[in-house]
């Protein structure tokens, strides 16, 4: 009897590889006669080019090619996802080219590329390229850019707007807030941030003068994706000619999910040297000035409500800064995957959000870790905060009481998620917030707070409690509402799975998905082994590369585990079909009759009468005996289009002190209480969980990408953007309720950015509980020790 | 100009034509093939590079290669013996102590460094000792239980020295 691993903390499978050196990351690929490319990126946040001078580059040893703007015939990169979709909002798009011709936006934006026979000559031969540059004046902050004389970054947008969008009842709010017994207002920055896979970027492109065909390893989360919009919409080849794989991922959070211009550079570059495979790996700085940056929005929030804690009303307008030229779905975060869940797991009636997307000459800024969700939960949670203040009400009792109750799911929110959804239905499916509050209040000592803030005093610290509950839209998503529908992003986001199984009974399972680190070639054996009942061993499991596997939209927004998997179990049950049929052949029996219990296909009532999953592959392969009109082998391919998204949700309560004297913030307990519904693989959840609280952390007390005025990345090496150690966390307490999505068989909702988007939060809103005898109400993040101290120094003066 | 070095990595002699500009984990990834050492920032910060020069955790792009000239370096590629796992490769496949992978040869590296002077170290000096290591999957939770587990491991009596031993998983 094979044992089942489904939802058991099983060992990943890919680790054996990677605790021994043996992972093969992009950079770890070497070909025949390959060759180096090295891009040249402009020291000024805002110039026009004037001309570029390759002629001593081009000269010197070792160097092979030197290509610009001018020698790049494919169009800009593609921007897939218009804020409002086609539902007529006016969107001013301007997006990156290959290499910039006549101007650039950012610091770091690429403006020549070298190609040569070492990364060594390539780099060296990047100094001796004369740009003649115009420099022009520069503005990096949102608010500011939309201001009257700001400067100007492009023709067709006006003010530097990309678009101005809004949902919700204006009016209805309007009018909520204006007869409301309590308002409360804040302004409310979500700092821009530097995602920091531990893995850059970086590519290999191969041009087969043979075949006609190209090849890229690409360090991306979504080759498939990539094909098509490579092919399609920037070199302007044949699909089917351009074949993508995806090798090992060191970490992507978001940032490898992107059409980025070094993909056709190295293309290019390979077909102009005669098919020399041409590599490019980014550098450290190179990432934190060329790949996406995630957040950055400045939001003015109004809260109202009554003194008895009924809130009434959510107003917010945003202004979410996009950077100089537009990533691939940059306008779909701060609009579909922000403002339509910014009412949370709260039932508030009345929810008005406006967002103006804008240019600045900063990096473009796209899907970072949760993507809008924490941006949305961040506000909403510290609304919650700032209004309890207000009337004197504990936060958790104002959380509690706003909860949506239980028998109202499924929900459907004011931010218009039901409306906007084109054919589909999406609505908050599940939900049962007040156990998982009651959980995570008891493992943090809730209730002797108060004393535990006394004897914090008695040491010189001040300490403060902060609540983040919680809810994600996780398993993106119906493509009836992402696809071509007023509000997502033109495209499909279906998944695919085939199993094709073996003569011997191994089976391998090709998936359309592709891990970063999840461990998916574990939880889709863990799935398969059951569904099959056979053992994980005898399973593997194949993507990564659209030679081979089936078409899939890739992995981001927390979608495999419902969405991916489901594809997998349909193909599963497909497989099992088809040999319950067989058996009934080989058994002379009725199908009816047979019936499937693991990997044993038996006839109804002559237990005896049997044959194992392994015997019906074999000879369902040979085929010798096959009956008239059934296909040999065991072969099938299952594509899956979720109805809704899944909802997974939580609280997680953080505890820090403050020390008056340095203004130093200690993280010194953090309890997360997370209902992710069923588990396929309950130590690669609290794995996710894990990463994702230390990440939201981060954002709440440390990391900051910072643009000077003139548009210098300050923080530009891992040197100055303070990315968490080790010694910075606590151990972290987990645990969890289960409510089990009713959107997927398995019951499961996603778990990949569940702690990025409650912690920051929960530790901002613990740091500003604990500034409270100052009479400091709100401060922004990063909450470190300047910050903070200067805070404290401030309330102090106008104390005095 | 070039300098001709020889060093001893993972056990075999090994000789090497080098660039005096050329960095030790460019000898390692690109003249010797061992590709599970990483590359993740330019400055010095993320240890991605880790590996132990004469025992000692060393960041090795902050090594050149010429300054290995007589040393003995352990990759992770020699961490393991033939037919089986070293307890730290263990401890961290046991205790999920990684996701991605990248930041994991240096870690182990670095962890070996640690238990290598300290049998029984707290969770704070497991903290503090992989300080110069970034990660960006685990938050570090399972990376200090894996440590504190492979310490623990030793202890009952495995052994860690580096390159010869270890436990078969």
């Amino acid at each position: 009897m094979t044992i089942d691993m489904l939802g058991k903390r099983v060992k990943r499978v890919e680790d054996r590889r990677l605790i021994t050196g043996e992972g093969r990351y992009v950079d770890d690929i070497k070909l025949q006669s390959m060759v180096y490319c090295a891009i040249l990126r402009s020291p000024y946040a805002h110039a026009n080019i004037r001309s570029i001078d390759t002629t001593a580059a081009k000269a010197m040893p070792g160097v092979l090619d030197v290509m610009t703007g001018a020698d790049i015939p494919y169009n800009p990169l593609p921007m897939a996802w218009p804020a409002g979709g086609s539902a007529g909002i006016q969107n001013n798009v301007n997006t990156p080219r290959a290499l910039a011709t006549d101007s650039v936006k950012w610091t770091g934006e690429g403006v020549a590329a070298v190609i040569a026979e070492t990364p060594e000559l390539a780099q060296d031969a990047l100094e001796a390229i004369i740009v003649d540059w115009e420099p022009l004046p520069t503005v990096v902050d949102a608010e500011k850019a939309t201001q009257p004389g700001a400067p100007q970054l492009h023709e067709n947008a006006p003010n530097n707007v990309v678009f101005e969008w809004s949902v919700g009842d204006k009016s209805g709010t309007g009018g909520a807030i204006d007869t409301a017994e309590v308002v409360v207002r804040q302004r409310i920055v979500n700092q821009r941030l530097i995602p920091n896979p531990m893995e850059t970027r970086g590519d290999i492109g191969w041009y087969n003068p043979g075949t006609d065909e190209y090849t890229i390893w690409m360090s991306s989360q979504t080759p498939h994706i990539q094909r098509l919009l490579l092919a399609a919409f920037v070199m302007g080849i044949p699909e089917h000619r351009l074949r993508c794989i995806s090798p090992d991922i060191g970490g992507a959070f978001g940032t490898k999910i992107f059409t980025y211009a070094d993909y056709p550079i190295v293309l290019l570059a390979s077909k102009r040297l005669g098919g020399r495979p041409v590599k490019w790996i980014e550098s450290r700085r190179e990432n934190y000035q060329s790949t996406i940056h995630g957040r950055d929005h400045i939001t003015y929030l109004e809260i109202a409500g009554s003194k008895n804690g009924e809130i009434s009303a959510i107003r917010v307008k945003t202004y979410a800064n996009l950077g100089g030229r537009l990533s691939t779905i940059g306008p779909g975060i701060p609009t579909t995957l922000y403002a339509r869940v910014l009412s949370g797991c709260y039932k508030i009636p009345n929810i008005y959000a406006e967002v103006v997307g804008v240019y600045t000459n900063t990096v473009f800024v796209d899907a970072y870790r949760g993507a809008g969700r924490p941006e949305a939960t961040y506000v909403v949670e510290r609304a919650m905060d700032l209004f309890a203040g207000e009337i004197g009400m504990d936060p958790a009792e104002l959380r509690r009481r706003n909860f949506i109750p239980p028998d109202e799911f499924p929900y459907e929110n004011p931010s218009g998620l039901g409306t906007a959804s084109g054919g589909a239905k999406i609505y908050i499916d599940s939900g049962n917030y007040e156990p998982a509050l009651d959980k995570a209040l008891a493992m943090a000592g809730y209730a002797g707070m108060d004393k535990a803030k006394k004897e914090a005093r008695s040491r010189g610290k001040y300490l403060g409690v902060g609540l983040s509950s919680y809810i994600e839209v996780c398993g993106v998503a119906p493509s009836k509402w992402i696809g071509a529908v007023g509000e997502g992003w033109g495209a499909a986001m279906w998944e695919s799975a085939n199993i094709k199984v073996h003569l011997t009974g191994k089976v391998v399972i090709t998936v359309g998905t592709q891990p970063q680190g999840q461990g998916h070639e574990t939880t889709y054996a863990q799935i398969i082994g059951h569904e099959l009942g056979i053992p994980m061993d005898d399973i593997i499991v194949q993507h990564s590369d659209t030679q081979g596997t089936p078409f899939g939209y890739g992995s981001y927004g927390s979608r495999t585990s419902s969405v991916g998997s489901t594809a997998a179990i349909k193909a599963a049950g497909k497989i099992r079909e088809k040999a319950r049929r067989y058996a009934a052949h080989m058994l002379e029996a009725s199908v009816e009759d047979i019936e499937v219990d693991g990997a044993e296909y038996r006839v109804k009532g002559s237990p005896d009468k049997k044959k194992t999953f392994q015997e019906i592959a074999f000879a369902l392969d040979l085929a010798f005996d096959a009956p008239e009109g059934m296909e040999p082998y065991l072969d099938e391919t299952a594509y899956y289009d979720t109805p809704n998204c899944t909802w997974p949700f939580g609280t997680h309560v953080a505890i820090v002190e403050v020390d008056e004297a340095t203004g130093k913030v200690e993280l010194v307990k953090y309890v997360a209480v997370d209902d992710v519904g069923n588990k396929i693989n309950p130590m690669i959840v609290d794995g996710q969980l894990h990463g994702g609280i230390a990440q939201g952390v981060g954002q709440a007390l440390w990391e900051g990408a910072v643009y000077g005025d003139d548009g210098q990345l300050l923080s530009g090496s891992m040197l100055d953007y303070a990315l968490p150690r080790a010694s910075w966390f606590p151990h972290l307490e987990l645990d969890e309720t289960v409510t089990p999505s009713p959107v997927n068989p398995i019951g499961v909702k996603g778990v990949g950015e569940a702690g990025a988007i409650a912690s920051t939060a929960a530790v901002a809103n613990a740091v500003n509980d604990a500034l409270k005898p100052f009479g400091i109400r709100h401060l922004d993040m990063p909450l470190t020790p300047q910050t903070v101290w200067k805070a404290m120094q401030a309330a102090k003066g106008a104390q005095a | 100009m070039v300098a001709h070095i020889s060093l001893t990595v993972n056990g075999k002699q090994r000789e090497a034509d080098v660039e005096p500009r050329r960095l030790l984990v460019q000898l390692l990834r690109e003249d010797f093939d061992l590709t599970g050492t990483h590359v993740g920032c330019d400055t010095s910060q993320c240890g991605a590079c880790t590996v132990t020069v004469d025992g000692k955790a060393v960041k090795s792009c902050t090594m050149l290669a010429v300054q290995a000239e007589g040393a003995t370096v352990t990759t992770i590629e020699g961490m393991a013996p033939a037919d089986g796992l070293h307890l730290l490769q263990t401890a961290f496949w046991e205790s999920h102590g990684l996701q991605c992978g990248f930041c994991t040869p240096g870690m182990i590296m670095a962890a070996a460094d640690l238990l290598g002077r300290t049998a029984d170290p707290t969770d704070d000096e497991i903290r503090h000792a992989i300080e110069g290591n970034f990660c960006r999957c685990t938050g570090y939770q399972n990376i200090v239980i894996a440590i504190r587990a492979a310490a623990a491991a030793m202890r009952a009596g495995g052994t860690l020295a580096a390159g010869t031993a270890g436990q078969g998983a």
